[in-house]
């Protein structure tokens, strides 16, 4: 029986079907009937089963680095919060949530901290992510509601994708507008985007934009639209307010041609997008990272919204801005009122919300004002301030900026409590408290995507070992505390029934968040639940939002924003000279807790990388596929560089994924410059000035291992899984005065190895351990980046631990590093004195109709020194004829 | 210059390997030229020599190695004075007096005299059963004393040694090789191969006796060995030795008739001795202070020795490196060029532990100038061939130990270079 449940990874929220096999290994299947994506999967979807694995699980709680019993880890963190709430408040405690946790689990850690312990101290990942989309849409429309849904993206004619790699971030988006874009070659695509990523493959039209510009590119168009009169008057009049002040400020940015100029496009590419977004009615423009990652990112997100109101495109059909968000369950979060800023169910801190959820919640301790947004947060630990977080289901050490300072701040803190499903990650390193959470194919609940749709999430599997859900953890903590009868939560359902009751605290007001019709949703019913958007209320269409133009303001009317383009908030200088980009990669997620375990995935990208500009590669000395060396105020990293004209010159792109799990050097968190948008509290990801030089290394070294070794402590690494053995890309600084003992310490071994290969001039070694099972481990080691390292077949080198034993040729071949395919087997040698074998002989003979060992001798040059063989090349030749 | 026949008379004195090829390389050259007689002290057509270790150990019979019997001789027109010595030459005349007392003129002479194989000169080296190993007497010799003695020692840890003694293993014999150095075929393998060949040589039964001198080899009273006394007090009770402790090249026939000899019969780069009619090829001779003891330099001096003989006159001898191969059945050893204590040289080793594999090869500059192989022989030709072409190695350095097969030179590999990552 399938159980059907919702992708663990991006916002596009893909139904799937999770099947068991017949040897009871677990398989994953697109679910036909879900509206996200009708049965297709991505990459990373099609790979889910890999993930559903112990290896490397959290499997029991731990209490400073020994094990510990769920009560004794319950009440070590129940009374560790409660002392030091006495001691210095209740905001001197935080919780750091996650955008992978689920509705339910994300209800019980709001309410605690908001309702209980009294403090908004509860933010997420999601700030990183989409934080800067939610402040627009409440600036623009009140309340936090995506107005568009999916079939817009079929039924557009002119979608505009604005800072998104849609391709590799939403593939099944992605293919859902390729499809549509088949059926219909006349619909439009613009990408605007300082790369040429994959998206670009449907784009009729690519602007690379400058980073840092799209409020003056956006603003150029509200410009352009108001002088061709492609405005839509009376929808300004009926249903918004503010549009003199915005057209204002948009036209102060100048004209086309000044506004092409400061974008770094060219004028006629301007005047293109400008001319079709004016004369396409349903147009669609989806936004993601390249917009709210951005110190700018929630005005980039209004002058987006601006062009919309001003042509009365929202919530029509093809027709609407259309905020694309990163996590599943993102959009879940921010329902529930997992961040800093906001109450609960949409609520705000205003006296009257405050009193509703107070009221429902019966609790009088109640927080009153907005708590720390993700960087302020760990600051404040960082300061002291904050002397106790909990960090659910995420990894800040890796994905914040300034991620140096994270680590710092985590040293810091009394006390750091981390629930994941995975036992060692860069933050579980610094936790005295670690609680094992349920993983994605373990866990009950709900997850919201892009397009407001509410998923179940069903779980397949047993959690591992003593895994817990997290609502139940949360659940747990606050009886721990005091407040148990507050949370009288058995089941999943129980939390999902009080939240949507909660939400219909909305109903009266001005707020589209109602969850109505689940209110009283029964055990069975919440079991059986189909994928369904809110609102959900009966006779109430909740495909589009605002397509009537009645907003969730107050006045029921939307706002323009007058915004001013103000570029990036740290320029490139001469010492800073070069603008890093960072993003997501097609086959990883976040920060690879889940997706390097499956090996498929580790194929297409399998090393951190850089890509730049040919122009800008040379100018700096950068050399494909070699190291590069970059450096921020902030921080540093080493990766491989990849040079493509995809980038713009003097940019940079490095993937945000890699971490000292799986790689070293390589944490670009640590570069990227922690300036925040001043609204949202979202980072700048996308804009950070650094510097690059090539990278020298001492030593390079490719090594593979049937062993899962532990990642050497050098300055370059990168780990990755394959089916049966794991592969390590090395290079670091220090003596190579003994690469031996050099190589026994990258492959964590003291026996000898089985075969070996030295060379004296270029020290270049080369180890293979074997045993009875096969190969154990090969390495490669040379000075500098030798070539040896860089040319070594890795696929050949993979594929021999699929091998019970290795073949004489292959073992010969072995450190080699070269696949002996082509090369043929000789056979038994006959001719010792020019190693001519009998296989090649018979063949020479036979092609040849050679006759007697002289012609063998001519040919081969078999039998011509010594003379020995020749009585057995008679007799090869009587074997022959 | 004759007076009797039409053509002038080609004599060679010698029916060895590198006489007998010195003639066949004749042969194909001109079949016309000559009258041509030949010398030969053994009562057989010639055989390949270096076969005879094969013949010891069983593997082979004396009629496979038989490279050209008496019908080659009468079909080629050759006169073959078989079981005869040449006892003098008369240079003068131009005469070859033989054992039987026959007088044969020649026009030009070919001296293929050989060597004979150097017995350490100690107390009882001359008793019963103390023998040595060159020809087919002595391997018929070794094979019926197998049969009825049990202990043997081979004196010489050397190819010819070693060959003997896994010759005499397989009869089925109690063998030790008694060696003077550290060390078994010191001068062919490096250290490490030769410790691994011992150990294969030992898992076949046979002992070593290292560091071992003799001082004395002592008798019974009919005169057969009994006993061998080394000078550091060690002793090895035996009842037959076989020395194979090198060779000394036959001079004295040469040395007779007033011919200028070293160690070896002195010939220029052509073969010629100073007497412009008479050359000579192979281990009699010494070439440029060299002597030789393989049968791929014979072989060389053949080509242009013929080449000469035929009067086409543009060959030269040039020494080249060498390669040696040991020819013990599962065994494979190889070594060519220099290899040990190489001034500026550079060394890529290979040690497979579990296989007994290992190969060395020592580098100058770009160059490969020595290979040590052991276990896996199979390029040990190609790498020969690197050594005396003295081929830049550079591009394919890395790979360059794994053999031809993984070696492609970049104007090959360009077409397979991967696309850039």
């Amino acid at each position: 029986m399938a159980n059907r449940s919702t992708c663990a990874y991006c916002g596009v929220g893909c139904g799937i079907e999770i099947h068991t096999n017949a040897d009871g290994t677990p398989r994953v299947e697109g679910d036909f009937e879900h509206p996200a994506n009708f049965g297709k999967l991505c990459s990373k979807g099609s790979t889910l089963a890999h993930t559903l694995t112990d290896e490397g699980r959290l499997l029991h709680p731990m209490i400073n680095g020994l094990r510990a019993s769920w009560d004794q880890a319950v009440s070590y963190v129940a009374n560790g919060l409660n002392r030091i709430i006495q001691e210095h408040g209740p905001d001197a405690v935080a919780f750091y949530v996650s955008g992978q946790l689920l509705t339910e689990d994300y209800y019980v850690a709001n309410k605690l901290m908001k309702g209980f312990i009294g403090s908004a101290n509860i933010d997420t990942n999601s700030r990183l992510c989409m934080s800067s989309a939610v402040a627009a849409y409440k600036r623009a429309f009140g309340e936090d509601s995506v107005p568009a849904n999916y079939q817009d993206l079929e039924i557009a004619d002119l979608i505009v994708l604005t800072g998104s790699n849609t391709a590799w971030c939403h593939p099944i988006l992605f293919q859902r507008i390729k499809a549509a874009k088949l059926q219909r070659p006349d619909m439009k695509v613009v990408v605007i985007d300082p790369r040429r990523t994959a998206t670009c493959e449907i784009a009729d039209l690519h602007l690379p934009i400058k980073p840092g510009m799209d409020v003056a590119l956006f603003n150029g168009l509200l410009g352009y639209l108001h002088a061709n009169d492609k405005i839509d008057p009376d929808y300004i009049a009926a249903h918004c307010e503010g549009f003199d002040g915005a057209l204002a400020s948009a036209r102060a940015e100048g004209d086309l041609s000044r506004i092409a100029a400061r974008c770094d496009l060219s004028e006629t590419d301007v005047a293109t997008f400008y001319q079709w977004f004016a004369a396409i009615d349903r147009t669609l423009t989806c936004f993601s990272q390249g917009i709210n990652q951005s110190s700018q990112g929630t005005d980039k997100g209004n002058a987006i919204i601006n062009c919309h109101l001003a042509t009365g495109r929202i919530g029509k059909p093809g027709a609407s801005p259309f905020s694309l968000t990163g996590q599943p369950n993102a959009m879940g979060g921010r329902e529930v009122g997992g961040l800093a800023n906001q109450l609960a169910a949409h609520m705000d801190f205003d006296e009257e919300d405050v009193a509703k959820v107070s009221g429902f919640w019966r609790s009088p301790n109640i927080a009153r004002k907005p708590g720390l947004k993700a960087v302020d947060l760990f600051d404040a630990v960082a300061a002291g301030k904050v002397k106790a977080v909990w960090v659910m289901g995420t990894n800040p050490a890796v994905s914040l900026p300034n991620a140096g300072k994270v680590v710092e701040a985590l040293q810091k803190a009394e006390l750091v409590i981390v629930s994941d499903c995975i036992e060692t990650t860069d933050t579980s390193t610094y936790a005295q408290v670690l609680l094992p959470a349920a993983g994605w194919g373990e866990k009950d609940g709900t997850v919201t995507n892009s397009e407001r749709r509410i998923s179940r999430q069903r779980g397949a599997i047993a959690p591992a070992g003593e895994a817990r859900q997290d609502w139940r953890i949360l659940t747990d903590v606050a009886a721990a505390m005091g407040y148990g009868e507050h949370f009288p939560y058995k089941t999943a359902a129980d939390v999902f029934r009080e939240h949507a009751q909660l939400t219909t605290l909305n109903r009266n007001s001005h707020r589209k968040l109602d969850l109505g019709a689940l209110d009283q949703i029964t055990e069975a019913e919440y079991n059986g639940m189909a994928p369904v958007q809110w609102p959900t209320l009966p006779n109430i269409d909740s495909q589009r939002l605002y397509g009537d133009g009645n907003f969730s303001t107050p006045s029921g009317k939307a706002c323009f924003i007058a915004v001013r383009c103000q570029g990036v908030s740290n320029p490139v200088s001469t010492e800073w000279p070069l603008a890093l980009n960072t993003g997501r990669i097609r086959d990883q997620w976040h920060t690879m807790t889940r997706t390097a375990l499956a090996p498929p995935l580790n194929a297409h990208k399998p090393e951190p990388f850089v890509e730049v500009h040919p122009d800008t590669a040379t100018e700096f000395g950068l050399e494909n596929n070699k190291l590069a060396h970059l450096q921020s105020p902030w921080g540093q990293a080493i990766m491989k560089v990849n040079v493509t004209d995809s980038m713009r010159r003097g940019e940079l792109f490095v993937p945000m994924h890699w971490n000292d799990q799986w790689a070293r050097g390589a944490r670009i968190g640590e570069l990227v410059n922690p300036s925040v948008d001043p609204v949202s509290g979202q980072p700048e990801s996308k804009h950070t000035p650094c510097k690059a030089a090539a990278w020298q290394p001492q030593w390079t070294a490719i090594m593979l291992s049937r062993e899962n070794l532990p990642l050497p402590k050098c300055d370059y690494a990168a780990k990755i899984r394959g089916q049966k053995f794991y592969r390590y890309e090395l290079a670091g600084t220090g003596s190579t005065e003994d690469l031996m003992a050099l190589a026994h310490k990258l492959a964590c071994t003291e026996a000898k190895p089985s075969i070996e290969y030295r060379d004296s001039k270029n020290q270049n070694i080369r180890c293979a351990w074997l045993d009875q099972q096969g190969l154990v481990t090969c390495l490669y080691v040379g000075p500098g980046s030798s070539g040896i390292i860089a040319n070594a077949d890795r696929n050949w080198l993979a594929s021999l631990f699929d091998k019970p034993a290795l073949e004489p040729v292959e073992r010969k071949a072995l450190l080699s590093g070269k696949s002996p395919a082509g090369v043929e087997d000789c056979g038994r040698t006959i001719c010792a004195c020019f190693g001519v074998g009998e296989k090649t002989i018979l063949k020479a003979i036979k092609q040849h109709n050679l006759t007697d060992a002289a012609d063998v001798g001519k040919r081969l040059k078999a039998g011509t020194n010594c003379g020995s063989c020749v009585s057995e090349i008679k007799n090869l030749l009587q074997q022959a004829g | 210059m004759n007076t009797e026949g039409s053509k002038p008379k080609l004599v060679f004195v010698g029916n060895g390997m590198a006489g007998t090829r010195t003639l066949e390389e004749l042969l194909t050259l001109t079949s016309e030229k000559y009258d041509i007689s030949v010398i030969g002290e053994e009562h057989i057509g010639n055989y390949n020599r270096i076969m005879l270790s094969p013949v010891l150990a069983g593997e082979k019979t004396i009629e496979n190695i038989i490279l050209n019997d008496d019908d080659w001789y009468r079909l080629n027109n050759i006169t073959f004075y078989k079981g005869e010595q040449a006892v003098a030459i008369n240079r003068v005349k131009r005469l070859v007096t033989t054992s039987s007392g026959k007088h044969i003129p020649y026009d030009r002479l070919v001296l293929a005299t050989g060597s004979t194989p150097f017995r350490i000169p100690v107390p009882g080296c001359d008793l019963e059963n103390v023998l040595t190993f060159r020809d087919i007497k002595d391997v018929n010799r070794m094979l019926e004393l197998s049969r009825h003695k049990q202990h043997t020692a081979v004196i010489g840890g050397g190819l010819l040694g070693l060959e003997a003694a896994n010759g005499l293993r397989k009869q089925g014999m109690d063998v030790t090789v008694v060696h003077a150095y550290d060390s078994i075929l010191n001068r062919q393998l490096d250290k490490t191969a030769s410790r691994l060949l011992q150990h294969s040589l030992e898992e076949k039964g046979i002992r070593f006796l290292m560091n071992a001198a003799t001082e004395s080899i002592a008798g019974n009273d009919r005169n057969e060995v009994t006993r061998l006394d080394f000078k550091d007090g060690r002793h090895l009770d035996v009842d037959m030795v076989v020395m194979a402790t090198g060779v000394t090249p036959n001079i004295q026939l040469a040395k007779s008739c007033g011919l200028q000899t070293d160690r070896g019969i002195l010939v220029n780069d052509v073969m010629q001795t100073f007497d412009p009619a008479i050359y000579a090829v192979g281990e009699c001779v010494q070439h440029r202070g060299q002597l030789f003891g393989l049968v791929a330099p014979g072989y060389d001096q053949a080509r242009v020795c013929a080449n000469h003989l035929a009067e086409m006159g543009i060959a030269r001898y040039i020494q080249k490196a060498l390669a040696t191969q040991l020819k013990i059945t599962g065994i494979h050893a190889f070594s060519a060029g220099q290899f040990d204590n190489v001034a500026d040289s550079e060394e890529i080793t290979f040690f497979d532990g579990q296989l007994g594999h290992y190969k060395k090869l020592v580098l100058v500059g770009n160059h490969l100038v020595g290979a040590v192989l052991y276990g896996d022989t199979q390029d040990g030709g190609w790498f020969f061939e690197l050594i005396q072409q003295q081929t830049d190695i550079s591009p394919i350095r890395d790979q360059l130990i794994f053999g031809k097969d993984f070696c492609q030179w970049p104007e090959q590999a360009s077409n397979h270079l991967p696309e850039a990552a």
